[in-house]
């Protein structure tokens, strides 16, 4: 016999249950914190030049932070763009189409970002 | 009864106490929220900005790519976020990251279980606009002091 609070607390009978929702909640916390430094970053690399930029980008401060903020950004986005397509597409063929492609989409464009930001590093 | 197309559909219809069926509207349904409150407002805003922000890391993608590519590439991208078309996408972006961000605070606030009380609601809804407004203006001041 277990309460229905336990149940949930065991994350269901899925073994899933708030996974997605709380996921949302941890990146989001993630980048409040991280989109503050990336923008006021910005805001100090405004018209600096090419080199200027990469030898910023190669610091391993800056590198680890875009990293965790491409990670988490990412993610974000593909769970919330889920939720939208969850609530909007239908019928349901189309829904898991348009939910995968944003996982795809999503998983590539963080993979260009890191292997840029890898890149830079490497070549400083 | 129509065929159902879809299997969630089963969640929208029910019968009424006489007996007949009848199919229920589920949420989000546009005709029961009034967009001129504004907590639906800001809470349709709040999507609206995070699938416009998703559209804006493409930039985000363009711009690392390019720095790690070469010099030329790279000129590119500052070619075309120093035109007036690049400034006024920043400048958007910025708007909508800043509202994003705040919104998003909002409903950390709500998960954790405070700010329901309905003048509570519609403070921190103020403060959501007026901190996007301030905070927008805020970092094109700093950016347009850095660059000249």
């Amino acid at each position: 016999m277990r309460s229905a609070l336990g149940r949930v607390r065991g994350l269901g009978s899925a073994r899933k249950g708030t996974h997605h929702w709380w996921m949302l909640r941890v990146t989001s916390l993630a980048l409040l914190p991280l989109t503050f430094w990336f923008v006021f970053s910005m805001i100090g690399l405004a018209g600096a030049s090419y080199v200027e930029t990469v030898l910023w980008i190669s610091r391993p401060f800056n590198a680890v932070l875009l990293l965790a903020l491409i990670a988490a950004t990412f993610h974000h986005m593909a769970n919330g763009l889920q939720v939208v397509a969850e609530d909007y597409v239908r019928p349901e063929t189309a829904q898991m189409l348009a939910v995968l492609a944003i996982k795809a989409v999503s998983v590539l464009l963080a993979l260009a970002c890191a292997v840029a930001v890898v890149r830079i590093v490497a070549a400083a | 009864m129509t065929t159902q197309h879809d299997a969630r559909e089963a969640l929208m219809t029910g019968r009424r106490s006489d007996g007949t069926p009848v199919r229920r509207p589920l949420s989000p349904h546009l005709q029961v929220y009034d967009m001129m409150q504004m907590n639906s407002a800001l809470s349709i805003t709040h999507r609206i900005t995070g699938a416009i922000w998703s559209a804006g890391t493409l930039l985000l993608v363009w711009w690392l790519v390019a720095a790690a590519t070469g010099e030329e590439s790279f000129a590119r991208v500052q070619w075309f976020l120093g035109s007036f078309l690049g400034l006024l996408v920043l400048f958007g972006l910025t708007a909508v990251t800043w509202y994003h961000t705040l919104a998003g605070l909002r409903h950390l606030l709500w998960d954790w279980g405070f700010g329901f009380e309905l003048p509570t609601m519609y403070a921190t809804g103020r403060a959501v606009l007026i901190g996007t407004a301030v905070l927008t203006v805020l970092t094109w001041i700093l950016a347009l002091i850095f660059w000249g």
